[in-house]
């Protein structure tokens, strides 16, 4: 995967080849310059593209129907509804939008629109990043490799390991000085692997002294070719802690299997504090503090991160002076998706029995605690100055009206986080904006769509391009305004997220405070 | 600028509901349906989701037998697929002249998916349109009425077609050289009017290929498969432009369309037809008044 990304990002190809697009059943072949049976999907020098940029949100009647699959709602129990778009409920993003950059033009689309009564602005542009990065939260206890050590792709430095969060695993991709402070190579793999990440895309990235990880947003992250299913809720240890007290006085003992720390009730702290009995319990591993055990087997695919098929191999015969035989025994693992319940025969051997109903809930509440393990990819930003320019006379206005929350940035379509301070520096999530939203340019750059929406008195305020305003409707019709030059091969409609903000609903305004605060 | 990214994965058959509420969308690659049913809201409701159900294999079904339909359709093959099967019945009565089964894909889901919509269902009238070739279902006394687009270049519409229940009409379909499909003639438009969708479809592609000026330098051409390697016309030169023409070129090429629209009515494969090049149109209805088809062209017309 990676090697097809950066392949693409850094040689031109020869342009007579046709491609195959896989961008639906038919599988056309496209020749070079044409396109495939849909007319969505063209071949521009040997490379897939799309050919609807402009893609435009559509919002939904709220409770009028969530995003529906189409697979959902088949049987007559649960039938499909329709999903209904609201009408008239209707925003352009950025996504295809085009750019001046560098003519210093006005923003390609300039839209009004009157929302409750007030009249709003929306400036649409994809904006040309050179400073920017990318942000990935990898949700594992796994280590990735060291903090600050290089994140390599095709063996370039794209970035580097950062700050452990809780759970997870962090990584900073990208950044001016990977993009443009480094070799010819290092900024193209860079971008292209950036642009990858943005888009959706896998990427394997590899640590220097650590592993290899495949990271796609929205998916479970592949460390050294192991798909992570779940978060672990904790350690043994911390499992033991968490649940001990829902344990006493359903079962004698529980072990909970984990390859970083076992756990074991009734020596651990949690268990000694509520007075759990012994129960002449050994365990096979490395003592670390009482009840709480390094190295009980190998890593692996098995029980709780380990090579164990079978967990009663972590133990040694019980302590006959204290153990007796009917003891009842709960083994489970780290992320509860394995568990074994057993008795002590007359000889103290454990034999596995039925897991008793009163424990199954307790079994479940570990696996429902563990969440899905993902890679989170968030886009960072900031607008510079000739993207600014675009949407005003006099940029740094632009920057205070953010900042007073009289303007409303979202990327996409989705929200962001606009940071404090200087300049508009922004992040957002990728699983929140449409498909392929991200470009890039060779400089190398990234393309982020990215769109300013405030009411029409604070556009004017702050030296917006009046004279470039067009409504909504002729938009959506096809209109053009008179600073774009781009020639748009059409449109797209992408479904409002109902997670994300409608970028226009007043609630994000600091106008709408003081109107319902007066 | 934008970059493509490598590789798009098929994100499978969509079905939506469209701004007014009341339209259906349903999409799947090349496959696109507007779909609008009357009737009572639970009715609707439940022909969408019969629609929404058939739908749901129709592209898989078609890509199954492909290669197959791609052939002549004199070839002495039976294709399976019911979509298929309507395929080759509507282009098997022009097999004189080269056909495939693809001339009448876009008709042949549209009727099949509108056999599906109103199937055990009370609706007054029903439409699924699929890129302008249309199925339609209409209830006692019930009319239809389609614009007729004279130059799609700049979507003007030249006419509209009145249906109504008694006539044998419920399809339509238009083609030209300015379609998603390449067409081997140099018409603007050609809308017909047929039993159903795929007769409609095949018949318009016919006659749009028959309205041509086959010696004239003025018609640039290429062969099709250049243009889209997969195509079905496999090397046949397709128009892929025409320079400005006389009014005695538009006549002649407008004249051949017109005579061939005539034969396929006379033999009963269609009930009408309208013909477009460059601003100029050929209307063909029943001289006789019997389809009761109203045709209210605003260009001047002739025939």
């Amino acid at each position: 995967m990676t090697e097809q990304v950066s392949d693409n990002a850094t040689k031109r190809k020869p342009a007579v080849e046709k491609i195959r697009c896989d961008a639906c059943p038919v599988m056309c072949y496209i020749a070079d310059g044409r396109s495939g049976a849909c007319d969505r999907y063209a071949n521009q020098g040997g490379e897939l593209v799309r050919l609807d940029p402009l893609t435009i949100l559509e919002n939904r009647i709220e409770g009028g129907g969530k995003v529906v699959p189409f697979l959902d709602g088949e049987d007559d129990a649960d039938p499909w509804q329709g999903d209904v778009l609201a009408d008239g409920e209707t925003f352009i993003t950025a996504v295809g939008a085009g750019t001046t950059y560098p003519d210093y033009k006005p923003a390609p689309f300039i839209v009004s629109s009157e929302i409750d009564g007030v009249d709003m602005i929306t400036v649409v542009t994809e904006g040309i990043f050179s400073y920017c990065g990318v942000k990935v939260k990898i949700d594992t206890d796994r280590h990735l490799g060291p903090e600050r050590n290089l994140v390599r792709v095709d063996g370039e430095p794209i970035g580097h390991v950062t700050t452990g969060e809780y759970g997870s695993q962090m990584l900073s991709i990208g950044g001016v000085h990977h993009l443009t402070g480094g070799g010819k190579k290092e900024g193209r793999v860079t971008c292209a692997s950036m642009l990858a990440l943005c888009n959706r895309e896998a990427v394997e990235l590899t640590i220097d002294d650590g592993c290899s990880v495949i990271v796609q947003a929205g998916q479970p992250p592949i460390i050294n070719g192991v798909l992570e299913n779940r978060m672990r809720v904790g350690c043994g240890s911390a499992t033991i802690g968490m649940f001990a007290s829902q344990w006493r006085g359903l079962v004698d003992e529980v072990v909970v299997v984990d390859d970083h720390i076992t756990g074991v009730v009734s020596e651990h702290q949690a268990g000694k504090v509520i007075g759990w009995p012994e129960t002449g319990i050994r365990i096979n591993g490395r003592k670390s503090t009482p009840g709480r055990y390094f190295q009980v087997a190998e890593p692996g695919t098995g029980w709780g991160g380990t090579d164990l098929q079978d967990p009663l191999k972590i133990l040694e015969p019980f302590n006959a002076k204290i153990a007796r035989p009917g003891q009842s025994m709960l083994m489970v693992s780290t992320t509860g998706e394995q568990s074994a319940y057993y008795v002590l025969d007359d000889d103290l051997q454990p034999v596995q029995r039925d897991l008793p109903e009163t424990l199954v809930g307790s079994v479940e509440r570990i696996t429902e605690n563990c969440e899905p393990a993902m890679c989170s990819v968030l886009f960072m930003g900031g607008a510079g100055g000739s993207l600014r320019s675009g949407v005003t006379e006099n940029p740094v206005r632009l920057t205070r009206s953010v900042k007073n929350m009289l303007t409303v940035i979202t990327v996409g379509g989705a929200p962001c986080y606009v940071w404090p301070g200087g300049g508009i520096t922004v992040m957002a999530d990728v699983t929140r904006m449409p498909e392929n939203a991200f470009g890039y340019v060779p400089t190398p750059a990234l393309v982020a769509p990215i769109e300013f929406t405030m009411r029409r008195s604070d556009y004017q305020a702050l030296g917006g391009h009046m004279d470039h305003v067009m409504p909504l409707g002729d938009a959506l019709k096809g209109g053009l305004g008179p600073q774009n030059d781009h020639i748009l091969g059409g449109r797209t409609k992408a479904m409002h997220r109902p997670e994300n903000p409608w970028p226009s609903d007043r609630r994000h305004y600091g106008w709408n405070r003081e109107d319902t605060a007066g | 600028m934008r970059a493509g990214a490598t590789t798009f994965q098929d994100d499978g058959p969509i079905a939506a509901l469209i701004s007014d509420g009341r339209r259906l969308h349903l999409q799947h690659g090349p496959i696109d349906l507007i779909i609008e049913a009357e009737g009572a809201r639970d009715e609707v409701l439940a022909a969408y989701r019969q629609a929404r159900k058939r739908f749901r294999t129709v592209l898989v079904e078609l890509v199954d037998e492909l290669a197959m339909l791609r052939l002549g359709v004199d070839r002495d093959v039976a294709p399976t697929g019911d979509i298929a099967k309507r395929m080759k019945a509507a282009a098997l009565p022009f097999a004189d002249d080269f056909i495939t089964p693809m001339a009448a894909v876009a008709g042949a889901v549209a009727d099949e998916v509108l056999a599906s919509l109103i199937v055990g269902r009370r609706l007054s009238r029903a439409f699924v349109n699929n890129g302008g070739d249309i199925a339609f279902h209409l209830g006692a006394g019930e009319r239809y009425v389609a614009a007729l687009v004279g130059d799609p270049v700049v979507g003007r519409v030249a006419g509209r077609a009145t249906v109504s229940a008694e006539n044998a009409i419920r399809g339509i379909a238009t083609s030209g050289r300015h379609g998603r499909s390449h067409s081997l003639g140099i018409a603007d438009a050609v809308t017909v009017l047929a039993g159903n969708a795929a007769d409609a479809d095949a018949a318009a592609t016919m006659i749009a290929n028959a309205v041509d000026l086959p010696t004239s330098p003025k018609i640039e051409r290429a062969p099709a498969r250049a243009l889209y390697p997969d195509s079905d016309l496999g090397d046949r030169l397709v128009t892929t432009g025409v320079r400005d023409l006389e009014k005695n070129e538009i006549d002649a090429a407008l004249d051949a369309g017109y005579r061939y629209a005539m034969k396929a009515r006379d033999r009963g494969l269609i009930e009408a037809a309208f013909l477009s090049l460059a601003t100029s149109t050929r209307v063909l209805g029943d001289a006789m008044d019997q389809t009761r088809i109203e045709f209210e062209t605003e260009l001047e017309t002739t025939g």
